[in-house]
């Protein structure tokens, strides 16, 4: 058995609110390993972008331990986690998240500045990466001048431009219509193809469908975990 | 790294241009206004400092004691205490480079048709060296002069204009009190003193000369005043403690007699002098400064403003890995940057306005190189000082909150 790219271990996340402690995750013990493909499922509520920002090192959990390519990154520092998020793992986010004022190709390059990667390793990096994803030619343009569909794949190119062996999409498709979200999903496929772990968030069916394995929350805990052909 | 940002923090301030502009106005208003008054301020010190050389520097002059007569009391300098040997003794203390007894006052000169009344001076060769005074036309009289008595003179630029019009006046005749002077030389020009009197408006003669045929005296030798010069500052004090103990010595006053003299420090009425004008020049700067502060205060606005606009950039930058360091050097490197740049516009303005106000009304302005430099540094710890909490702030912001913000 290769070893888990992650391992979570009695994960809990609880949230201060006006009416008390709220737990948005309960204990949750995972294992995902290299070359998968997992959809992770529920309702909206019950738990699962907690838990994908807890995986993509946005933040921390109250309770529990969190192994990262074998490393314990529960309790790290801010700093120690803007290194994790930089190098080891790919972040895409529903709302793509780039930066208006940048061209595409600042955008893809952008994760390289904080590696202090040099000017032109960053450029060619990115041509690189927009090329894989299909948008070499509009390097130059800013973001609003291409459609959702393009901007996703702007947004995967820069995920990718460390070469983590992990992405994480939080409902990569949920701003898209469903041609588009297709063309997403079979990207998402290439990478995992090409060995790359993919761990996706989505509520819906059609979309999970292109993962190898589907995981389900439900009020902060997992209730089912199967490979996709034994839901099917 | 740093070159990526200072690109970054070049586009965000294009980004909302008006701004920026604006924000730079205040750093460009605060440090112009910086560099005119310390322009103004060093302008004054040096139109200060130009008089004072005139006068000559560390100088004392020593003046007779008074003297009462059946009730009487004659002011200072009334009285014959003093004597051309306490001169020669003073020139031998140490620390004194210059001893020049003098008898001094007012007379009527006359040449062919012209007449003139001016200050008369008779004095010692060393006088001129005292009071840093060049010959530019002829040449000094020297010692040999004033022990024979000779009658010649030198004209201060002003008599020679209105005594000798446009005629060279080496070499010409003139009278002063029916005695007939040859003129030797003329003296450069060193217009005002401190009060306002022209320095130019004089005659120098041999002292002998003055006493016996020009104003006359009570004993041959007695004086009335004697300009004494130290080598430099420093031996001031000691030139001072000098001259008191001699004269008490030569003129054997006993212990607890007063002084049958008076001793005046020229050069500290001259150092105060300058130094009000320092003050002037501290206090404009002082109140120039707080518009450098206004200034400042007006990036940190702006700069709080930009964190709170730009939060959700900030979320999407620390997702994929600036670390708070990163975060912090942007929002610095871009307060600075505001600062730096309106502080060299600043600059541009006020040299020009300063060069402005030289050139129309007259007033001198010193630009030094170390103002400039000052006020960059000054440009660019405001821009540090007032960019820092923003930075903070925005360093400090929690991703996951950051990229919820709408």
């Amino acid at each position: 058995m290769t070893e888990p790219v992650i391992r979570v271990v009695g994960l809990g996340k609880s949230y201060e609110t006006a009416a008390g402690l709220f737990p948005a995750l309960r204990g949750v013990n995972l294992e995902i390993r290299p070359g998968e493909y997992i959809a992770i499922m529920g309702p909206s509520g019950s738990g699962k972008s907690t838990f994908m920002n807890l995986l993509g090192c946005l933040d921390t959990p109250t309770i529990g331990d969190y192994f990262l390519t074998g490393s314990n990154v529960a309790h790290m520092d801010k700093d120690a986690l803007a290194i994790l998020r930089n190098r080891t793992l790919g972040f895409v986010f529903q709302g793509f998240n780039l930066l208006p004022r940048m061209s595409l190709q600042d955008n893809v390059a952008l994760p390289l500045v904080y590696a202090g990667a040099d000017k032109e390793t960053r450029r060619a990096a990115a041509r690189e990466m927009l090329d894989k994803v299909g948008l070499g030619k509009y390097a130059e343009s800013l973001p609003s001048r291409i459609s959702g569909g393009q901007q996703q794949r702007v947004a995967i190119a820069r995920a990718l431009v460390n070469r983590p062996r992990l992405i994480l999409a939080d409902e990569p498709t949920g701003n898209l219509d469903s041609h588009t979200s297709e063309e997403i999903m079979r990207l998402f496929g290439e990478l995992n193809a090409e060995g790359i772990t993919v761990v996706l968030v989505t509520h819906e069916q059609d979309v999970a469908a292109h993962a190898k394995r589907q995981v389900k929350f439900l009020d902060g805990e997992i209730v089912s975990d199967h490979l996709t052909a034994e839901v099917a | 790294m740093l070159k990526a940002m200072l690109g970054e923090a070049w586009l965000a301030m294009g980004a909302n241009r008006l701004r920026t502009a604006l924000t730079m106005l205040g750093m460009v208003i605060g440090v112009g206004a910086v560099v005119i008054m310390i322009a103004i301020g060093q302008g004054a010190q040096y139109a200060v400092q130009q008089t004072i050389s005139t006068m000559g520097s560390n100088l004392y002059i020593v003046l007779s004691g008074s003297f009462t007569a059946a009730g009487v009391r004659s002011g200072s300098a009334g009285g014959p205490t003093l004597n051309v040997g306490d001169a020669e003794a003073m020139a031998e203390l140490d620390g004194v480079s210059n001893v020049a007894p003098t008898h001094q006052g007012s007379r009527q000169l006359v040449y062919g048709s012209q007449n003139w009344s001016t200050q008369v001076i008779g004095t010692t060769p060393p006088y001129l060296d005292a009071r840093a005074w060049n010959i530019v036309n002829g040449a000094a009289f020297g010692d040999s002069d004033v022990r024979s008595s000779t009658r010649v003179a030198l004209v201060g630029k002003t008599v020679a204009q209105n005594l000798f019009g446009d005629e060279d006046p080496v070499g010409k005749t003139m009278r002063i009190q029916q005695n007939p002077f040859t003129v030797v030389g003329v003296l450069g020009s060193k217009g005002q003193n401190l009060d306002g009197r022209d320095q130019d408006d004089t005659v120098i003669i041999p002292l002998s000369t003055a006493q016996r045929k020009v104003f006359g005296t009570p004993f041959l030798g007695s004086v009335r005043m004697i300009m004494v010069q130290a080598e430099s500052a420093e031996a001031m004090p000691q030139v001072e403690r000098g001259i008191i103990s001699l004269l008490r010595q030569r003129h054997r006053l006993r212990e607890g007699a007063p002084d049958d003299f008076f001793i005046r420090n020229l050069s500290a009425a001259a150092e105060s002098e300058a130094e009000t004008t320092r003050t002037m020049s501290v206090l404009l700067g002082a109140i120039a400064s707080i518009s450098l502060l206004v200034g400042g205060i007006g990036i940190m606005n702006i700069m709080l403003v930009s964190v709170t606009e730009r939060t959700r950039e900030i979320g999407i930058r620390m997702a994929i890995g600036a670390r708070q360091k990163d975060i912090l050097t942007q929002f610095l490197l871009e307060a600075v940057m505001i600062s730096f740049a309106g502080c060299l516009l600043g600059l541009l303005l006020g040299l020009g306005i300063a060069l402005g106000i030289n050139f129309f009304t007259g007033m001198v302005v010193v630009i030094s190189g170390s103002a400039a430099l000052v006020a960059f540094a000054v440009a660019a710890t405001v821009g540090i000082f007032f960019g820092w909490y923003p930075a903070r702030k925005a360093a400090q912001l929690d991703p996951i909150e950051a990229l919820r913000y709408q």
